[in-house]
C-alpha cells in the first residue's frame, strides 16, 4: 500500500528513513543565555519524538538546529551519521519537511503552489510539482477544489492541514514539526492529530514534533523527551513508561493530574474477559436471571440495555472496538451506561460480547500490578 | 459674437497644435515626460534603498529623516539651486520630484516588507529558499499591494506638482496657468486643470488595475473580509 502511493518515484520512504541524533548539544546566545544545555537524543527512525516542555526549555530552540535555522554553539546534529553542519542550509532543509504553528503559508500564491513548493525549489517541472500537490491535498484529506484558492480563503485547520501536505511535498525522510496544532480549537486539533497518526501509519517518517501539551506529547509520540527550563533533558521515554515512572518530581508534576487513568490507554483489550450470553435480539423472549440485557437488532448491532426493572424501555449503553481500543475507551463506555457493563464490538460495529464490572475490575488490577 | 473673447472649444482648437512650444500638445507632452520620469526613477531609486532599510535596520531612520527634510523644502529655491547646475531643463523639474517620490517609496517598500508575516519568512526558510530567492518570490511579491499604495500617491503628486515647474518656464501644462496673470482670460486655466486632473486619474488607474492583475490574493482576502 505504501509502496504504491510512492509509484517508482525513488525508494520508499523507509528505506531512506533517518536517524537523527543529538551529541551533546548546547546552544548558548552571546548574552549568555543557554537555550540548550548539553542535550544527547535520539530521534529514531520512523519513529515520532516528541519534545515537550514547559516555555523556554528550548524545545523550539533544538528543533531548529537540526535543520539549521539556528546553529548549535558545541555538540553535533547527525542526520544519519553526518553531522548538519557540514551540509549546505538550503539544500538540508530541502530534504527535511518542516510545519510551523500558523502554517506559513504563502499569502499570494494558491494553495496548490503552496504545496509545490518545495518541488518547485528542487526543479522539479510545473506539472509534475501540481500533480503531485493535488495527490497530497487529497492525502491529507483536503478537497481538490480547494487547490485554485488563496490561504485566506481556508480555515485554520484546512490551513494546517495544507501546511502537513506542503511538507510531505517532496516526500522528505524527516519531518519537523513546531506546535502545529497549537494554534486550532480542540476538536479541529484532535481531528489532526488523528490524520497526523493515520498519516504516519502509512508513511513511517521520522517526526521530531515539538509541543508544550503534555496530552498532545503523549497520544502522538512514539518516544516522548521531557526538557526542562534552561534546555535540560528531564526523561526520554516511551508515553507508558513516562506516566508509569517518572524519572523525578518535575516530571511528575508535568505530567499532571490523573496519571493512573491516562495510562489505561496504554493498556490494551485484548484480554479482557467477555460474557456472550448477555446478549438478546430485539423481539426476543427474555430471560428473567440477568438484571441487565443488551438487545441487538438482526445485524447483532447493539439497541440498548433493557432492564428487567423497566420492561419495554432501552437504555443508554457505550461501545469500544474490542482489540482495538484501549481500557481507558473500555472503562469509559462502562461508565456511560446504567448497567455499568461496556459493550465491546468489532471494527464493524457489531457486538462481540459483554465486559462486565467484574471483568473491568480483574483487568484493573492486573493493570496496576504491571 | 466673433469680436468676443473666444469659447473655450475655439481657444483649444486654435492652441492645440500650432508648432510653437507652448501649444497644448506640447505641454502635454512635456508634463508626461516631467512626471513619469520622476515616477520611475523613484521606484527604481526607492527598491534598493528600501531593501537595504529593511535589511539594515539603522540604516532606515536616517535615510527617512534626510528624506522627509528634502521632503519638506520648499521647491522654489531648489530649483534656483539646481539652476546653476542643471540649467532651465527639464532635469531641474524632474530631479526634485524624484526626490519627493522617494521620500513617500522609501518607507512603502519597508513597510512592505515588514508586512510579510514573520511565520511566512521562518517558513520559506525552512523550506530551503535562499536569500535571494525568497526576497525575490516571497517578501517582494507580499510588499507589492503597500509598495503599490505609496506609488499611487506619487504619480498623482508628481502630475500635480509638476506644474510648479512653471517658475522657471518648464511646467508642463503649468504653463497654461502663468498666462492666467498677464491676462485674466479664464480658458487656459480650465484646460490646465481638466488636463492635469485627467492625467493624474488615468495614472492612478493604470496602477490600480495593474495592482488587481499582479495581487489577486489581495481581493481575495477582501472578498474573504467582507
Amino acid at each position: 500500500m505504501r509502496r504504491s502511493w510512492h509509484g517508482g518515484r525513488g525508494p520508499a520512504t523507509s528505506e531512506r528513513s533517518r536517524v537523527i541524533t543529538f551529541d551533546a548539544v548546547t546552544k548558548r546566545y552571546p548574552d549568555g543565555t543557554v537555550a540548550v544545555d548539553s542535550l544527547s537524543l535520539e530521534a529514531p527512525t520512523g519513529e515520532i519524538t516528541v519534545l515537550v516542555g514547559p516555555s523556554g526549555c528550548g524545545k523550539t530552540t533544538s528543533l531548529r538546529m537540526i535543520n539549521r535555522m539556528i546553529d548549535a554553539s558545541e555538540g553535533r546534529i547527525l542526520l544519519d551519521g553526518k553531522p548538519v553542519q557540514g551540509i549546505d542550509p538550503p539544500t538540508l532543509r530541502r530534504g527535511i519537511g518542516y510545519v510551523i504553528q500558523q502554517a506559513g503559508l504563502f499569502p499570494h500564491r494558491k494553495i496548490v503552489d503552496n504545496v509545490a513548493t518545495v518541488p518547485y525549489l528542487l526543479g522539479w517541472d510545473r506539472k509534475k510539482a501540481r500533480s503531485r500537490a493535488m495527490e497530497l491535498l487529497e492525502r491529507v484529506g483536503l478537497d481538490p477544489a480547494l487547490a485554485g484558492r488563496y490561504p485566506f480563503q481556508l480555515s485554520g485547520g484546512q490551513q494546517q492541514r495544507v501546511g502537513v501536505a506542503r511538507a510531505l511535498a517532496a516526500d522528505p525522510p524527516v519531518l519537523l514539526m513546531d506546535e502545529p496544532f497549537s494554534a486550532v480549537d480542540p476538536i479541529v486539533r484532535t481531528s489532526l492529530q488523528e490524520e497526523l497518526l493515520r498519516l504516519q501509519s502509512e508513511l513511517r517518517k521520522t517526526i521530531v514534533f515539538v509541543t508544550h501539551d503534555i496530552d498532545e506529547a503523549i497520544k502522538l509520540g512514539d518516544r516522548v523527551a521531557v526538557l526542562r527550563v534552561g534546555g535540560r533533558l528531564a526523561q526520554v521515554a516511551d508515553p507508558r513508561t513516562l506516566l508509569t515512572e517518572p524519572a523525578d518530581d518535575f516530571v511528575r508534576e508535568f505530567l499532571g493530574h490523573d496519571r493512573g487513568i491516562r495510562r489505561l490507554q496504554f493498556v490494551p483489550t485484548d484480554g479482557l474477559r467477555l460474557r456472550t450470553d448477555l446478549t438478546v435480539e430485539e423481539g426476543a423472549e427474555r430471560g428473567a436471571a440477568e438484571p441487565w440485557l443488551l438487545v441487538v437488532d438482526g445485524d447483532g448491532r447493539p439497541l440498548g440495555w433493557a432492564s428487567g426493572a423497566r420492561p419495554g424501555e432501552l437504555e443508554r449503553y457505550g461501545t469500544f472496538v474490542h482489540g482495538r481500543d484501549s481500557m481507558r475507551a473500555a472503562l469509559d463506555a462502562a461508565l456511560l451506561s446504567p448497567s455499568g457493563c461496556a459493550v465491546a464490538v468489532d471494527e464493524g460495529g457489531r457486538v462481540v460480547g459483554v465486559a462486565t464490572r467484574e471483568s473491568l475490575d480483574q483487568a484493573l488490577a492486573e493493570a496496576a500490578d504491571v | 459674437m466673433s469680436d468676443g473673447p473666444p469659447s473655450i472649444w475655439e481657444w483649444i482648437g486654435r492652441n492645440w497644435d500650432t508648432g510653437r512650444a507652448d501649444s497644448i500638445r506640447n505641454l502635454l507632452t512635456d508634463h508626461l515626460t516631467m512626471s513619469l520620469v520622476p515616477i520611475v526613477l523613484s521606484l527604481v531609486l526607492a527598491l534598493p534603498l528600501g531593501l537595504a532599510c529593511a535589511r539594515w535596520r539603522w540604516l532606515y531612520q536616517p535615510t527617512s529623516g534626510l528624506m522627509n527634510v528634502i521632503y519638506a523644502l520648499p521647491s522654489l529655491p531648489v530649483f534656483m539651486l539646481l539652476i546653476s547646475v542643471t540649467g532651465l531643463s527639464q532635469t531641474t523639474v524632474i530631479i526634485p520630484l524624484t526626490f519627493y517620490g522617494m521620500a513617500v517609496l522609501i518607507p512603502a517598500v519597508v513597510d512592505g516588507l515588514r508586512s510579510v508575516p514573520d511565520h511566512v519568512r521562518q517558513s520559506a526558510v525552512a523550506m530551503g529558499f535562499t536569500p535571494l530567492r525568497r526576497l525575490l518570490r516571497v517578501e517582494l511579491p507580499i510588499a507589492v499591494p503597500v509598495v503599490l499604495a505609496g506609488l499611487r500617491v506619487v504619480a498623482v503628486s508628481s502630475i500635480s506638482l509638476v506644474s510648479v515647474g512653471a517658475l522657471i518656464g518648464q511646467g508642463g501644462l503649468g504653463g497654461l496657468f502663468t498666462r492666467a496673470y498677464q491676462n485674466p482670460f479664464m480658458p487656459p486655466v480650465i484646460v490646465g486643470i481638466v488636463l492635469i486632473v485627467a492625467l493624474a486619474l488615468v495614472a492612478d488607474a493604470l496602477i490600480v488595475l495593474a495592482q488587481r492583475l499582479l495581487t489577486p490574493w489581495v481581493r481575495a482576502r477582501k472578498g474573504m473580509a467582507s
